[in-house]
């Protein structure tokens, strides 16, 4: 096991960021943590990588406890802070340099590595940390968690303010360097990219929702989830939220994600309802859930 | 050791680069020497005064004269009658004038006593009183000129004789006391503050889960400031001989010793202080009211400990600056040797190690 994790709690004053979490991560594997903003994603992350102490429960990450042998894994993980966490006064060059030196290593020893990366931003590699665009400085982390080579890499966050071409380009990276033998625990509040995942943990509230595959985990989706679309968005979901057999009702994209109480679902009496209350060019079709689905089935 | 260098590096990278912080270390010790050695000053020099001499005869004009030959003062203006005196001074032309009665030289030789009024301006009650102070002075020396012909029995004279600083020049006063805020703030707020940038960016995070330890962060931080420190020190030292003619009477290595120690003394508060705060302007709020403020006014820099009260005296006792002032004091306008200032040396080597223990152990591995 590359990363496990046994009954781990963590408050801070009154507010309970983690409750009792347990999962393991295999040697490898491209584990997702998928939960919005203020889930404990972060708290976990920094218990995993010694910075903080949990309040109860025991971890380990590379067979190494996370109290007991804390400089064990300080020397073989790789972590990238969901802050952009370099020094921005130094250049491109500069940074990648200080953080090869810091882990006893030269950019040059483990160049092949982060090559498919560097090579991205090595015409910049001049030009100051601060003055980077969003994608290089993630570019430019990440090739700076990965210079020592290390056993797991943590990426708390990586493409929140990522521009989407970025962003695919950056998970494409995550699957190559998944290959060269690296566990990688990543975090996201994008639900698109769990589905990049080998496993993906739901989590919200610090509490684990659902631990799979994201496909077992779509397959989990308990009703029959239609798309609705009509000429007034608004109107439309101000009316489905009144309908008296709706479950759930979600905006997704430019569909409604809808879901009946009744298993035998009737489209055309939903239609009628909606044209009673005016509404135009109604159309209901269903489709298949995604991992937001079942997160917000879950959350409910 | 190749980490320790690395990271050294990269602190030299911050330092050059952030313009303000440069100023703030190249900038200020320079600007600051100048300002206590020029414009903050007890001395007075080229006062411009008035005379109003209703006498004018041989005796008044010798003194006249004996007085506007000093450096001290310019004679501006003779006056002609009372009124003009207010005039004067209403004009703020002069601080002083001089008034000597009439039949002044008649007087004193029939009598064996003429006045002079001095008159000065107390709206600067310092210079006021330097004024009054240094006209009976030359008066006196007059006195005693005319009168060594004259036998006069137990005639008693207070003779008055400054030692070590003997033209009252206050910037020999000003150098120990501007070298020691200078060391006390580049090492101290300059490390304090880029402790706590380090926090504030979250670059700390990464460098805690790295293999650098954390005695490795703290002394790469802090070397590249006991560098600058002596630097900064030289060129006090080197102002202060060439520009205001600064005797340096003692060793020259006993003083760049002693000034390496306070400045490790001064980079240990700074640790301290950025243990205990989390962002840059904490780590500059503390540094400058915790550490400027008992520099200058506890440390006997401006304000003699021996006439504060009680419990401030007791408490100058906590300040490392006033130990150190009375290393360079003795360095440097006593020519002392290691002999008369081990005692305070002593005093800031214990200071020191009991804030580096202090620093280590309130260093955080973590980020509680």
């Amino acid at each position: 096991m590359s990363i496990s994790v046994q009954h781990i709690s963590k408050s801070f004053d009154k507010v309970t960021a983690l409750k009792d979490i347990s999962f393991k991560v295999k040697e490898g594997e491209l584990f997702g943590l998928i939960g919005p903003d203020g889930a404990g994603k972060t708290t976990l992350f920094r218990v995993l990588t010694t910075l903080l102490f949990a309040d109860e429960g025991t971890a380990t990450v590379a067979d190494f406890d996370v109290v007991e042998d804390y400089k064990s894994i300080r020397n073989s993980v790789g972590y990238m802070p969901g802050k952009f966490s370099l020094y921005q006064d130094l250049t491109v060059e500069e940074n990648l340099t200080f953080f090869a030196t810091i882990f006893g290593t030269t950019i040059e020893e483990n160049y092949d590595l982060i090559k498919e990366i560097y090579v991205q931003i090595e015409p910049f590699k001049d030009r100051r940390a601060g003055d980077l665009s969003g994608g290089m400085k993630q570019k430019l982390a990440l090739s700076c968690a990965l210079i020592h080579k290390p056993k797991v890499l943590f990426l708390d966050e990586p493409t929140t303010g990522v521009d989407p071409v970025s962003r695919k380009e950056f998970w494409e990276m995550l699957k190559r360097l998944q290959k060269k033998g690296i566990t990688i625990l990543v975090s996201t509040p994008y639900m698109d990219e769990a589905a990049l995942c080998d496993r993906i943990a739901l989590i919200q509230d610090g509490e684990i929702l659902e631990i799979d595959t994201p496909n077992d985990i779509i397959k989990t989706f308990p009703k029959k989830l239609y798309n609705i679309s009509a000429n007034n968005m608004y109107q439309l979901i101000k009316n489905l939220n009144a309908y008296k057999h709706q479950y759930s009702v979600y905006p997704f994209g430019e569909f409604v994600h809808y879901t009946d109480q009744r298993n035998d679902f009737k489209k055309e009496e939903l239609i009628n309802y909606l044209k009673e209350n005016n509404l135009k060019n109604i159309t209901i079709t269903e489709t298949a859930p995604t991992i937001e689905d079942v997160f917000m089935e879950l959350a409910k | 050791m190749k980490r320790f260098i690395g990271f050294i590096r990269k602190e030299f990278y911050h330092i050059f680069r952030d313009k303000r912080s440069l100023f703030i270390l190249f900038g200020m010790p320079i600007a600051q020497i100048m300002l206590f050695g020029f414009a903050i000053t007890n001395e007075i020099n080229n006062v411009d005064i008035a005379i109003f001499n209703k006498s004018k005869d041989a005796t008044t004009e010798e003194i006249i004269n004996k007085i506007t030959a000093s450096k001290y003062y310019t004679n501006k203006q003779l006056i002609q009658n009372e009124k003009e005196i207010e005039t004067v001074f209403k004009r703020g032309k002069v601080k002083a004038v001089l008034v000597f009665e009439n039949d002044f030289s008649k007087n004193l030789i029939k009598e064996n006593k003429a006045t002079i009024q001095i008159i000065t301006d107390a709206t600067d009650p310092n210079t006021a009183n330097t004024i009054a102070n240094y006209t009976n002075s030359i008066l006196r020396t007059y006195q005693q000129i005319v009168n060594k012909d004259i036998e006069i029995a137990y005639q008693i004279i207070p003779e008055t004789r400054m030692v070590y600083n003997p033209e009252l020049k206050s910037v020999f006063m000003f150098v120990p006391g501007v070298m020691t805020i200078i060391l006390m703030l580049v090492s101290a707020m300059m490390t304090s503050i880029s402790i706590t940038r380090e926090k504030e960016l979250g670059t700390m995070e990464i460098l805690l889960v790295s293999p650098i330890k954390p005695f490795q962060v703290i002394i790469g931080k802090v070397f590249p400031y006991i560098f600058l420190s002596i630097i900064n020190a030289i060129v006090i030292v080197l102002l202060s001989i060439f520009i205001f003619k600064m005797p340096i009477n003692g060793s020259f290595i006993l003083l760049g010793l002693e000034s390496v120690l306070f400045t490790i003394t001064s980079l240990s508060l700074g640790i301290l202080i950025s243990t205990i705060s989390e962002t840059q302007q904490t780590a500059m709020m503390i540094s400058l009211m915790g550490l400027m403020l008992p520099t200058i006014l506890l440390s006997g820099f401006i304000f003699p400990i021996s006439s504060m009260p009680i419990p401030l005296q007791v408490i100058s006792n906590i300040i490392p600056a006033k130990w150190f002032i009375i290393i360079l004091k003795g360095i440097m306008l006593k020519g002392v040797d290691i002999s008369f200032i081990w005692k305070e040396t002593v005093i800031l080597i214990g200071m020191t190690l009991f804030f580096m223990g202090l620093s280590i152990k309130k260093y955080k591995i973590r980020l509680e």
